[in-house]
């Protein structure tokens, strides 16, 4: 068995834009999943809980990706498509359709909300996006917030735990696994647009609007099937996140959410989709592993706790512009030195 | 009528701040081409040293005032020097993330030290409304668009005729033809920092005593958007004009929204469903640069 490849040798197309270079690579994913689905039985509830929030979290960064890393629309409204789809699962949910439909309604909702957020994108680049997907933001919030005979209002949106075929998804450990494959498909999605015709279109685009144009790429319609895919995945992390909850109110979906998903790309690495997984695992354990180091200087600096809060938003802020200037590429190019290291080790030279 | 007349005039009082944090970061964006998410957070850090000077160290208005401005020159230069002059020559999405970073810092510095509630300014001008056209208008609204008209004419002094402020016009028309002109084009990055910092600042202590402070002051940032777009971002006069028309309009959507149709807090919206038109419209804005594209 070819364990460990020290360099790539193709003889078709076919093989090197498989979606796995060895049977090494395969072997490795194979033990993570294994791992990830023991993991349940092995930690408390508190833990798991916070891998369903990491995987969430791995869907909205990955779908972001799709837009933001390898289209090149940079949005700042990805938290409002991802709280369409929550809300448009839950209401769907809540009106009696079984959970697979609601989940998919929802993404389709906020794939044909975050459609018609795009289409200012035909005539707006960089900067001027960025500023009316905030507006999106915005909008769709004070919408959240004010449409109460749809989504509760401030007071917010009760949502039942997900059943399929009559089984109960009602415990942390049980969710994980619906998430776990949620996120797996959502994953696998994204990494095979990469490979395709469209996520070739998709690249061209972000590298040279107009080259791409040149050579026959449809903007527009590119552009608007980024905006529509990355807002449907989004709303199906949205749909999961409100199942999961059982609760959503309008805050968890402002704009501090987009800000974190776009933090999730960039410390990351932009355009790499396992760059996005790092970063969400990443930005979601930051603020646990504060609360972690506070309750244990807690006997040395009792005053801590006091200023948390705002101490992670202040580490979150910190660790983003450190990362933007010492590492722009992010984890996803620190992954890859690592890997290389290892490749050739102890006959590096 | 009068109702209408009344959202007017409190439309052009928070407009003439938003126009002085606008022109902040038109300032900034002229002459350094980095679209600023963290000038509310100036504004609000400006707010609160003041705060903190003149009530918990007791000093008078007129020097905490002064050494407000002092401070915040010394923290734009810290952040042009340390933050964002690494990042010259990064994609956009990086530079905006950047400023996005600072803001956070900067909110959690402010939280982490003063607390989240309102902190009242001490009222350092008279309390007994003017009155205009038969409406009571109290001194700090006038004081507030009076200081703001007065920064609008001397900073487009300054631009017109001082050398610096030539300068720093070169070198937002074109940095290389600027640089081998002998301009220092770093210290023309530093100093629209400080500009835009001051101003802010300034804009944050009027506000102050207009409202009292809190955490949220940040928000203003995000209100200048509309403002700028629609001026045109690289227009100083179009961060005037801008500022004053969202803040009218925004006033008078709210206004109408409660009276016909009975909308809470519309306000927060109507300036970025405004902002939205006006991108599809006329994206440039008023009196911006248009960029145009040939292949």
């Amino acid at each position: 068995m070819s364990m460990h490849k020290c360099g790539l040798f193709y003889t078709t197309y076919a093989a090197e834009d498989g979606l796995f270079r060895s049977r090494f690579q395969k072997l490795c994913l194979g033990l993570f999943l294994a791992v990830l689905l023991a993991v349940p039985q092995l930690v408390d509830s508190y833990a798991v809980s916070i891998l369903n929030l990491i995987l969430i979290a791995v869907i909205g960064a990955v779908s972001l990706n799709l837009l933001t890393g390898m289209c090149g629309q940079m949005s700042l409204g990805h938290g409002a498509f991802v709280g369409v789809g929550a809300y448009g699962a839950a209401i769907l949910s809540n009106a009696g359709a079984p959970f697979v439909a609601a989940l998919l309604g929802g993404g389709a909702i906020s794939a044909m909300v975050g459609m018609v957020f795009g289409i200012p994108s035909l005539r707006l680049k960089g900067i001027y996006l960025a500023i009316s997907t905030l507006a999106a933001q915005l909008i769709l919030e004070y919408v959240f917030l004010h449409a109460s005979s749809l989504t509760g209002g401030a007071n917010g949106l009760p949502v039942d735990p997900p059943q399929i075929l009559g089984f109960a998804f009602d415990t942390d450990a049980r969710i994980f696994y619906l998430i776990l494959a949620v996120t797996a498909l959502c994953v696998l999605a994204v990494t095979n647009v990469s490979r395709t015709r469209h996520g070739r279109a998709f690249v061209a685009i972000r590298d040279y609007h107009q080259s791409a144009e040149n050579v026959g790429v449809n903007l527009f319609a590119y552009k608007l099937q980024a905006f529509g895919l990355s807002s449907f995945l989004a709303g199906v992390a949205g749909g999961l996140w409100s199942h999961y909850t059982m609760y959503i109110t309008p805050e968890q979906f402002s704009m501090g959410l987009s800000i974190s998903y776009l933090a999730m790309i960039i410390i990351g690495g932009m355009g790499s989709v396992i760059g996005s997984i790092f970063g969400a695992v990443f930005i979601t354990l930051l603020p646990e592993m504060l609360n972690l180091l506070v309750s244990s200087l807690g006997g040395i600096a009792p005053d801590l706790s006091a200023v948390i809060v705002p101490m992670k938003e202040g580490v979150f802020g910190l660790m983003l512009v450190l990362f933007l200037i010492f590492e722009p590429e992010g984890l996803a190019r620190k992954w890859r030195l690592t890997k290389a290291y290892w490749k050739l080790y102890p006959f590096a030279y | 009528m009068e109702y209408y007349l009344q959202l007017i005039i409190n439309g052009l009082v928070v407009g003439s701040i938003y126009s002085l944090v606008a022109l902040g970061f038109v300032i900034i964006f002229k002459a350094t081409k980095v679209v600023n998410f963290a000038q509310g957070e100036l504004v609000m850090v400006g707010a609160y040293v003041c705060f903190a000077l003149t009530v918990q160290f007791q000093l008078p208005f007129l020097a905490s005032f002064l050494l407000t401005l002092a401070f915040s020159i010394v923290l734009a230069t810290a952040v042009e020097r340390l933050i964002l002059r690494p990042l010259i020559g990064e994609p956009i999405i990086s530079v905006v993330m950047v400023t996005i970073g600072l803001s956070s810092m900067l909110k959690s510095f402010v939280q982490m030290v003063w607390g989240t509630q309102i902190q009242v300014f001490p009222a350092i001008l008279p309390q007994e409304p003017y009155m205009l056209l038969g409406l009571p208008i109290a001194p700090v609204y006038v004081a507030a668009f009076g200081l703001s008209a007065l920064l609008f004419g001397v900073f487009s002094l300054f631009f017109k005729f001082s050398s610096l402020g030539i300068a720093m016009r070169a070198t937002a028309f074109d940095q290389q033809a600027a640089q081998s002109m002998g301009i220092g084009i770093k210290s023309i990055f530093a100093l629209s920092w400080c500009i835009a910092a001051v101003v802010s600042s300034i804009g944050g202590i009027i506000l102050g005593n207009i409202n009292g402070i809190n955490a949220q002051l940040g928000h203003l940032g995000l209100k200048v958007f509309p403002a700028v777009i629609l001026g045109g971002l690289d227009s100083l006069l179009g961060a005037a004009l801008g500022g004053l028309i969202i803040g009218v309009l925004e006033n008078i959507c709210e206004g109408a929204a409660k009276d016909l149709l009975g909308l809470g807090g519309f306000k927060e919206v109507a300036s970025f469903l405004i902002l939205v038109v006006i991108l599809m419209v006329k994206p440039y804005g008023l009196f911006g640069t248009k960029e145009i594209e040939r292949v």
